[in-house]
């Protein structure tokens, strides 16, 4: 099942490659829908036992978590794609957008492809090449429409997303070193081992590869201060490909980082890399919210709302109670979700608008269904409940209120309300303000049915994510949380 | 106090090796002619490739002579003929009044560029020298020697202005972890390591991508004007 994951998007890719683009599409939305399918069916096994196939590939609760917030994403902006790449660009039929899509969807297919290759990883050096690649394709990807802004994008997302990972690389070099000095010389790498030796590791080289770990893969989570590519990217790529970015590359990192803190916690004990977490986390969580309050951008005000929830979660897991892990877990899964929906809410409005500026649009009124769901996306966004965001913060917050963090318990409440006034105030002008300048002569009307049902999926998830989780997706949490604070 | 040993022929010979990578790094860092710069990296790699041949002769690691082979064929040919034949490609069409070979001005002048890559360098030098990490097959000397190439790789990536210069401090930082590799990883597994280099040279050939977008857009190889993007 593992392997049938890895080859699925691949095969996609393929076909997109030489396939026109309406069989791309079809192929696209197919293996976006089959690989969800394919990690809903690995939940329940994961949740009891790691999954080992080939000496590399390992899939624990902890993994599985990951693969379902990517795995979902790929299937909604699969769905989606349908409808952005269809109506309203004034362009099919001409070579320019044949190239595209071709570009496009070969591009989509591998990046989702190297997602969900990296959770699967058990071996630090391939998470690093996993992640590596996800840099690498996403940087094209960024690059695709083909504007100024988008070429300036891509050039400092990659530079600097490139420099981080290298920073990464020493890390991982770093903990081999490590590893080899408790297991010998033929030590391959691989995490479980290296958990497994636990306080037998030499304390400095642990210590300087977690350091490095967390500033490199930092640097792709879009931790501050190295957070600086991020609102850059997420605003000039394409659409999906913001939704991908901000839901499932920045989770995927943050994975990077949550097995190099296991790795130190068992060999440094708990107290330095929490609190290297915590500093990292503030500092991201209260820059990202003070932006938020005057952003005129739609989709940069998006972006740094990701900096703000990447904040949480390393906050969240630097609190180290199994309730505030169990929420940073749940939390990674309702962030993916509410993003994507965000995004996918906003590239609407944009589509219709034909701006992505904040101003007073009247989108309640111009688009019956979008509408409505950017503002549900938007709530959830801001953790208001019914919706999962609101249950993963409250066990963070209660997690750390309960493991003495209450300072820090404070001041993420504080952000989060604060970061709640910039995405309500931009949500307010964009939907419910009446229509200004050129927006009034548009009709209402929604752009493509294939951009709202990904959407309403959504908001179905994040409704059942905080109202009343499956039994065994809150089975796997509790494994994942139970394996993170070290007691299985 | 005790007497100093003198150090091995080995010890001394990968010292001197280490230093050159470290020259050839500050090299880099005030070198204007784009295309002499892609010499200098060229010539780096070759170094960082001799020093695994040492290393695989004097410590018997066979598996090395294959790394350094690869290594040599990718990042001593192949990078840096990617790259020539881009300049070449920007150069031959854009001969125009705007185009030279010779990169943009830095954040800083050249003298203040130099003067601090020297204190980063020595930051890295001596504050690795505290860590205690003892490598298997080298001396430890080159350790501290390959952090300070990858600091001044770093302060070659945040001062330089153009998109060449750019990548090429992104190549030579991960030269100067390749040199932190053979020291304290030098058992790392083959396999591992050729994914190491495939994944450079994807990230090479990315790099090559976007150099294009970006001067097609630009019209130069600049970064001064990459500033519509804040906020």
């Amino acid at each position: 099942m593992l392997v049938l994951l890895l080859t699925v998007p691949v095969a996609a890719a393929l076909v997109s490659l030489r396939a026109p683009a309406a069989a791309a599409k079809a192929v696209t939305a197919a293996s976006g829908v089959t690989c969800f399918g394919l990690v809903l069916a690995l939940v329940p096994e994961a949740g009891h036992r790691p999954l080992e196939y080939l000496s590399f590939l390992r899939v624990d609760a902890v993994s599985a978590v990951f693969l379902l917030a990517t795995g979902f994403l790929y299937a909604a902006v699969a769905v989606y794609s349908v409808g952005y790449l269809g109506h309203g660009r004034g362009e099919e039929g001409h070579a320019g957008f044949a190239r595209y899509c071709r570009r496009y969807y070969l591009g989509l297919n591998l990046f989702c492809w190297s997602m969900l290759a990296a959770p699967m990883m058990g071996n630090l050096a391939l998470l690093w090449i996993a992640v590596e690649v996800t840099t690498v394709i996403s940087a094209l990807l960024v690059a695709i429409e083909d504007t100024d802004g988008a070429a300036e994008a891509a050039w400092k997302y990659l530079l600097i997303a490139s420099a981080g990972l290298s920073l990464a690389l020493l890390a991982t070099i770093f903990a081999y070193y490590a590893g080899s000095q408790a297991l010998g010389e033929h030590y391959d790498l691989s995490f479980a081992g290296l958990l497994h030796a636990g306080s037998r590791l030499p304390q400095d080289p642990v210590r300087l590869a977690f350091v490095l770990a967390v500033l490199g893969f930092g640097t792709k989570m879009g931790l501050f201060p190295v957070h600086t590519w991020l609102p850059d990217a997420h605003s000039e790529a394409p659409t999906p490909v913001s939704a991908l970015l901000s839901g499932s590359l920045l989770a995927v990192s943050f994975y990077a980082v949550i097995r190099y803190f296991q790795v130190a916690s068992a060999a440094l004990g708990p107290r330095f890399p929490r609190d290297v977490l915590l500093a990292f986390g503030v500092a991201s969580l209260l820059l990202a919210a003070l932006y938020l309050i005057e952003q005129r951008d739609l989709k940069r005000l998006l972006a740094y709302s990701s900096v703000e929830h990447m904040g949480i979660l390393a906050i969240g897991l630097s609190f180290g109670a199994p309730l505030a892990l169990a929420g940073v877990l749940l939390h990674v899964l309702a962030h993916a979700a509410a993003k994507g929906n965000a995004f996918m809410g906003a590239g609407v409005l944009v589509r219709k608008l034909g701006s992505k500026r904040i101003a007073p649009a009247g989108g309640l009124d111009l688009l019956p269904w979008s509408g409505p769901l950017f503002l549900l996306a938007i709530f959830a966004l801001s953790a208001l409940p019914p919706f999962g965001i609101f249950r993963s913060e409250f066990e963070i917050v209660a997690g750390g209120l309960s493991a003495g963090g209450s300072v820090a318990a404070a001041v993420l409440i504080v952000a989060v309300t604060v970061a709640f006034f910039g995405l309500s105030a931009a949500a307010n002008r964009m939907l419910l303000a009446p229509r200004e300048g050129p927006a009034r002569a548009l009709a209402r009307g929604e752009p493509s049915a294939w951009m709202v049902a990904p959407v309403a999926a959504g908001v179905i998830a994040l409704a059942v994510l905080g109202v009343h989780p499956p039994a065994e997706l809150t089975h796997l949490l509790g494994q994942a949380a139970a394996q993170l604070s070290g007691a299985a | 106090m005790a007497a100093v040993a003198p150090p091995s022929v080995f010890a001394g010979g990968a010292n001197v090796i280490a230093v050159g990578v470290l020259l050839a790094e500050f090299g880099m860092l005030r070198q204007a002619v784009l295309r002499d710069q892609v010499r200098l990296y060229a010539a780096q790699s070759a170094l960082i490739s001799a020093l695994a041949i040492v290393v695989a002769a004097a410590r018997h690691v066979p598996e090395l002579y294959l790394l350094a082979g690869l290594s040599a064929s990718l990042k001593v040919v192949a990078v840096p003929l990617v790259l020539r034949r881009l300049l070449r490609g920007v150069g031959a069409e854009r001969a125009g009044p705007g185009w030279t070979d010779i990169a943009g001005t830095g954040a800083l002048s050249v003298a203040s560029t130099v003067l601090l890559a020297i204190a980063v360098a020595a930051f890295g030098f001596f504050s690795v020298a505290a860590l205690r990490i003892h490598s298997p097959v080298l001396p430890d000397t080159a350790l501290a020697i390959s952090v300070a190439v990858s600091l001044v790789a770093l302060v070659l990536m945040i001062m330089r202005r153009d998109v060449v210069s750019q990548a090429i401090g992104f190549l030579s930082l991960e030269n100067g972890i390749s040199l932190s590799a053979l020291v304290v990883a030098a058992g790392l597994p083959l396999i591992l390591e050729v994914a190491f280099l495939f994944d450079l040279l994807v990230a090479a050939v990315v790099f090559g991508l976007l150099i294009r977008v970006h001067h097609g857009r630009a019209e130069s190889v600049s970064t001064a004007e990459l500033t519509r993007l804040r906020g």
